[in-house]
């Protein structure tokens, strides 16, 4: 018995122990977890938090939207919630809510600002039919679609966001349907992010490759030198490269004067704000990041299997692709993820370098902030990017690891 | 080599041809507008029209420019300071063995890297602008911070994972406390580690743009800033200067990382 309790109290204190190791163990991370926490972490939640919060009507609003959501969407709403409207506006008028309400409803139906202040500033202040009161102000008033949107307005949290983010929206009838053609947008944005993340990915795995492969198997004298020149450009501020770009490209710019004076061409080859640019730009400055990725699998590759199979009578293409490029492939993998991932948020070389029709998910969650104020359309934008940058981010810490990831 | 076939010798010359390119594509841009920063015309191509360091004054006059240059200097310092301690402590709990869910903190603490930027400088706006931390130094250098700390704790990480912890406990069965331990033991081995680390955290501020762009007024106005503003509105040689000094200056922070990789791989 006594032998027993001896060792449950060992094993006791070992777990004890390890417990407390862990703990102090953890602890060392704790300050940077919390600061991450304040100045990261809650950053993007608060944003993508927008993409689905609707509080304007509610806070401008509060009677109209506790009670609208009875009307079931047919014809005009009943007397008492048009009254409620009619009792709401000029306390939303005076707290000044009205600005903000205005804004929100103006991005489910063009005008619907007009028509709000219009009617606020010929609100009677009393009448016995609210709604023949209101259509008389605004005819617009006496149809079902003004009211409809106020109803979507009153739901909080809303699909909205999401949905239009998604260029779909919700149908008079309640099922979701397809925003007009003219208004969809960023399904084709997303695409367009993903081809021009997959486009530039493929041109730096091309251009990455036979430079890792020359860094892994020159002399070391060579290699160091050639490494140099990669890493250089690597460490050259982004804004610097980008500026290189626009000064080489634009069509008196340097590689058209080459090109005219070589007689190659005799107009200037539209080579910047257009994709041709936005490609040019991204590869030149991703492009350091693949070839590192490869040449660190590369170099711990040994010599010794390719010189098997060419001796056991192997031709050096097949050798080359079932023996080396195999070996390769982690290090492909990590590059292409990582230069994906990255090209995924970019934002300021395709500012600089794209042209209308070039730009990327970044730069319209930007414009939805700065130009439109539409908070929660960036909120719901960014919910879908970090999104699928998460899934790619996972996809990569599980096929190479975060661990692996290395800079010059 | 045994064994050399025409075919390989040929493959051999292939891709060094092609890397060539591939090396002038990465080094030209770079290269190529060095020179125009000199040019005495105002025009971005080549004849130049004369030597001229024009540009260069015009930059060095500018107080705008000085402003900046200040700005990004102070503003990188205090934020890789802060990234550095913040990161190497991490990094040093991460290391031990015994450290809980380090599969799901280690992505974590990397993420800043990956995020979108523009993601995390809207929500910064959102969650600083309450706080008053909106057109303040304070903001923009507790944003940097965050952006550099995964590069102080993947390098340090790194320099742990050949550390020999016999050392420590060496230190300690000697009577050493740990913090003697830490100071006198692990810090100066790690220390290349923790400089390479921060040397990336102060690029990356000294680089950041988005960030700037959305929290920062035009007292906090940084080199990129500036020039990203010079590029949209009035482009003029004088930018060029600015991107020559600066890619003397990444040449100088390379060299620096080289001397410390040396001289970490000789100890």
């Amino acid at each position: 018995m006594t032998v027993t309790t001896d060792r449950d109290d060992r094993a006791g204190a070992f777990r004890r122990a390890r417990r407390r190791d862990a703990r102090r163990a953890f602890a060392l991370a704790v300050p940077l977890l919390a600061f991450l926490l304040i100045t990261f972490i809650a950053p993007i939640v608060m944003l993508l938090m927008r993409g689905v919060q609707n509080p304007e009507l509610s806070r401008a609003m509060p009677v109209l939207s506790a009670s609208i959501g009875a009307w079931d969407g047919t014809g005009l709403p009943d007397e008492t919630i048009a009254a409620a409207f009619a009792a709401d506006l000029p306390g939303a008028q005076e707290s000044g809510s009205l600005g903000p309400l205005a804004r929100r409803l103006n991005f489910y139906l063009p005008e619907f600002r007009s028509l709000l202040m219009k009617t606020a500033r010929r609100l009677p202040p009393a009448a016995d039919d609210w709604r023949a009161a209101l259509a008389a102000i605004d005819e617009r008033w006496a149809t079902p679609e003004p009211w409809r949107v106020l109803q979507r307005a009153a739901i909080n949290p809303t699909p909205d966001y999401l949905l239009a983010a998604m260029d779909a929206k919700v149908g008079p009838e309640g099922g979701v349907t397809a925003a007009p053609a003219d208004e969809s947008v960023y399904v084709d944005a997303f695409g367009r992010t993903f081809w021009i993340s997959a486009v530039v990915t493929f041109l730096c795995l091309v251009f990455g490759y036979p430079v890792a492969w020359l860094l892994a198997n020159l002399p070391p004298k060579q290699a160091d030198r050639l490494m140099i020149l990669v890493i250089v450009p690597f460490w050259t501020s982004l804004l610097v490269r980008t500026t290189a770009w626009y000064v080489l490209l634009q069509p008196g710019g340097v590689i058209n004067s080459l090109l005219i004076w070589t007689g190659l061409t005799t107009e200037p080859l539209p080579l910047v704000f257009n994709r041709t640019g936005v490609l040019i730009g991204m590869t030149h400055i991703l492009l350091p990041f693949m070839i590192l990725a490869i040449y660190s699998v590369m170099k711990g590759i040994s010599p010794t299997y390719m010189r098997a199979a060419l001796s056991l009578g192997a031709h050096p293409v097949v050798a080359f692709l079932r023996i080396y490029l195999p070996q390769t492939l982690p290090g492909v993998g990590a590059g292409c993820f990582l230069v994906f991932v990255l090209a995924l948020g970019y934002y300021i070389t395709p500012a600089l370098l794209g042209g209308a029709g070039d730009e990327m998910i970044s730069q319209l969650i930007a414009i939805q902030t700065n130009q439109q104020l539409n908070w929660g359309l960036a909120g719901a934008l960014s919910a879908y990017l970090v999104l699928f940058t998460l899934v790619f981010y996972f996809i990569f810490n599980k096929l190479v690891g975060v661990d692996r990831l290395r800079f010059g | 080599m045994p064994n050399v076939t025409l075919t390989e010798k040929i493959a051999a010359r292939a891709a060094r041809w092609f890397a060539a390119l591939v090396i002038i594509f990465l080094m030209a841009p770079i290269l190529v507008i060095i020179p125009l920063s000199f040019n005495s015309g105002s025009y971005f191509s080549y004849p130049m029209e004369g030597f001229s360091l024009r540009w260069y004054e015009a930059v060095f006059s500018a107080g705008d420019w000085r402003l900046a240059f200040g700005n990004s200097l102070v503003i990188g310092i205090a934020s890789t300071l802060l990234s550095t301690v913040l990161g190497t402590l991490a990094a040093l709990g991460l290391s031990r063995p015994e450290f809980p869910f380090r599969a799901v903190i280690m992505p974590l603490l990397i993420s800043p890297m990956i995020i979108p930027i523009v993601v995390v400088a809207v929500g910064l706006y959102l969650v600083f602008a309450p706080l008053g931390l909106i057109d303040n130094y304070l903001g923009v250098i507790l944003a940097h911070t965050a952006l550099g700390t995964p590069f102080v704790v993947i390098t340090v990480t790194a320099t742990l994972l050949s550390f020999d912890r016999s050392l420590t406990r060496a230190a300690a069965s000697l009577g050493a406390n740990p913090w003697t331990v830490f100071r006198r033991v692990t810090l100066p081995l790690i220390t290349p580690g923790v400089a390479t680390g921060s040397i990336f955290a102060f690029a990356t501020s000294f680089d950041e743009v988005i960030v700037i762009l959305f929290i920062g007024g035009a007292e906090q106005r940084t080199v990129p800033r500036q020039m990203w503003n010079g590029i949209r509105d009035r482009i003029d040689p004088s930018i060029l200067a600015v991107a020559t000094l600066l890619i003397v200056f990444a040449i100088a922070l390379f060299i620096t990382l080289n001397r410390l990789r040396a001289r970490a791989e000789r100890t």
